[in-house]
């Protein structure tokens, strides 16, 4: 099913929580959603999942309209809301069949579907517990199960990992990649490598409006600018070693990281690349390099870049 | 139509659960056995066999127990953000409203089922007027069903449940007493406007074993306007 959201604004009394946002999300994508606090996220996807009205502007999944079918939408996600709120008083299991009978789950699939929810989520050793007595990443899996325990056609999980352990996040990663194979699933986080690892495509948004809509590499591609290396040169003074880096034409800067260590970091000029003259310059002086590294531009650092303004 | 059992059956567990059930079926209970058997101008001093002391003991115990059990249907479905969970499965806001106003009316029909042995207890005591305490219960479910929709009235307006059941206790009293006062205050279209909002009228007529559809369009209408309100409430939320 795909998602295609049109000219999407939200307000808060002045403010414009959304602001203006269109994408298409195909069948079979995963999305990751990207911003900082604030910027849109999860009103974006409460809307999605039909739990508010936009002012203006139209979501289709599947074709059909928030506005007019919310009950067909909402028969066919799956939505983790952001803090998860659950029923703290009931067992899992209870839970977990009276979501599965609100989704209208046949009743003798319904047993199944817990058992296997319970088993997909990790929760086999809890299962009997109240909600209310597990911890927050065992709370975040039953939200999980809850998600998916009618096996639908779009998931949509706001910040899925916050509050689980390393080993669980992988789990949860897993988890999401193997059901990404077959369905559209959109997701929400400000871990950037998290999104890197889980998603076919990154969608950022800052004050409300899309900056950046495309894949990880395309974003590097998009960010990466001149070449940057971290260099060690040994064997003569500092200032010489500078001196000399600095004749090389290629190279637009020069800095020290280090000067005892003699680290250099240097700059090149735009689409050229200073490694080999670097070389040949030290062979020349009878010099030795210690030490080079590409650094390459960080998904953090672009972030920053796109939500700082 | 099945949404609305699933979620009735789910909150009237939680009462269960939660032990608000057994204390108010107790209190209840207790309360209405206590006044209609044992103290003042019980079942034995009336004369006749009937169970209007109960009634009235009933009456009276359900206007303030029923805003107690409705005062965290919305709101605090609200407050601990299961209302998102709730609204983005194939769930409407009327199945929630309507889910929400059964479990607290099968917990009503559940607190009043023990009392029908005070109707066989009666039955051995003397003669009864069987259909008189028929539409004496009838009178005490319509009452509830009021009672009910304005406490989730109040419910959806209040985001805190104390504020919602001290309110729905207010708006109540109006209907429980204010009206009748000022209904014996007015004359002329004053006091039959007055007489016919007052809940006691109707709840009277009923008791007395008169059955008027206006009685009848009176509890329904009431009952139907403040669930709309509510339902319209919820359809406008900006969360």
């Amino acid at each position: 099913m795909d998602i295609v959201v049109e000219h999407l604004t939200k307000r808060y009394g002045p403010q414009k929580a959304v602001d203006n946002v269109s994408f298409r999300v195909k069948a079979g994508e995963v999305l990751g959603f990207l911003g900082p606090n604030g910027a849109g996220k999860t009103t974006t996807m409460k809307a999605i999942s039909c739990y508010i009205k936009p002012e203006e502007g139209d979501i289709l999944v599947g074709g059909y309209s928030i506005h007019e079918h919310p009950e067909m939408i909402k028969k066919n996600i799956g939505y983790l809301p952001e803090n998860n709120p659950l029923y703290q008083e009931m067992n899992i299991i209870d839970f977990l069949e009276f979501i599965a009978k609100i989704h209208s789950v046949p009743k003798y699939l319904i047993p199944e579907r817990i058992l296997d929810m319970v088993r997909t989520c990790g929760l086999e050793g809890e299962k009997h517990k109240l909600i209310g007595e597990l911890s927050k990443g065992y709370q975040q899996r039953v939200g999980l199960a809850q998600a998916l325990i009618h096996d639908p056609e779009i998931l949509i999980l706001d910040e899925p990992t916050t509050g689980l352990d390393p080993n669980q996040i992988v789990e949860i990663r897993e988890l999401i990649k193997r059901i990404g194979k077959e369905k559209t699933v959109i997701l929400s986080s400000h871990i950037l490598a998290e999104v890197e690892a889980t998603c076919d495509r990154i969608l950022i948004i800052n004050n409300g409006r899309i900056v950046v809509d495309g894949t990880a590499e395309e974003l590097r591609k998009q960010a990466a600018g001149n070449e940057i290396l971290k260099v060690g040169i040994q064997g003569g003074e500092v200032k010489d070693i500078f001196d000399l880096l600095f004749q090389i034409e290629t190279i637009e800067s020069v800095d020290f990281i280090d000067v005892d260590k003699n680290l250099f970091e240097i700059q090149s000029k735009p689409d050229s690349s200073s490694v080999k003259s670097i070389f040949d310059t030290c062979v020349k002086n009878d010099l030795y390099i210690s030490e080079l590294t590409p650094t390459e531009t960080k998904l953090e650092d672009i972030f920053r870049e796109l939500t700082l303004h | 139509m099945k949404q609305i059992l699933h979620i009735a059956l789910r909150e009237l567990n939680t009462f269960f659960d939660s032990l608000t059930a057994y204390v108010l079926i107790l209190i209840f209970l207790g309360f209405s056995g206590f006044f209609t058997w044992i103290y003042g101008a019980d079942i034995f001093f009336v004369g006749q066999a009937n169970l209007n002391t109960f009634f009235t003991v009933a009456y009276w115990s359900l206007f303030v127990f029923i805003p107690v059990l409705t005062m965290k249907s919305i709101a605090g479905e609200l407050k601990a953000g299961t209302l998102e969970l709730l609204l983005t499965k194939p769930v409407s806001d009327w199945h929630l409203i309507l889910g929400k106003f059964l479990s607290t009316f099968f917990l009503i029909v559940i607190a009043l089922a023990p009392t029908v042995l005070y109707y066989f207890t009666l039955w051995a005591i003397g003669p009864v007027d069987h259909s008189a305490i028929l539409l004496g219960y009838i009178g005490l479910l319509l009452m509830s069903m009021v009672y009910i929709s304005i406490g989730i009235l109040t419910s959806c307006i209040a985001s805190n449940p104390i504020i919602a059941s001290l309110s729905a206790l207010s708006i109540g009293i109006f209907f429980h007493i204010i009206f009748d006062v000022l209904a014996s205050n007015f004359v002329g279209f004053f006091g039959g406007f007055f007489s016919y909002l007052s809940l006691s009228t109707h709840f009277e007529s009923i008791t007395r074993g008169v059955v008027d559809t206006k009685d009848l369009i009176y509890f329904f209408s009431i009952s139907f306007f403040c669930l709309f309100c509510s339902k319209t409430i919820l359809s406008n939320r900006n969360l």
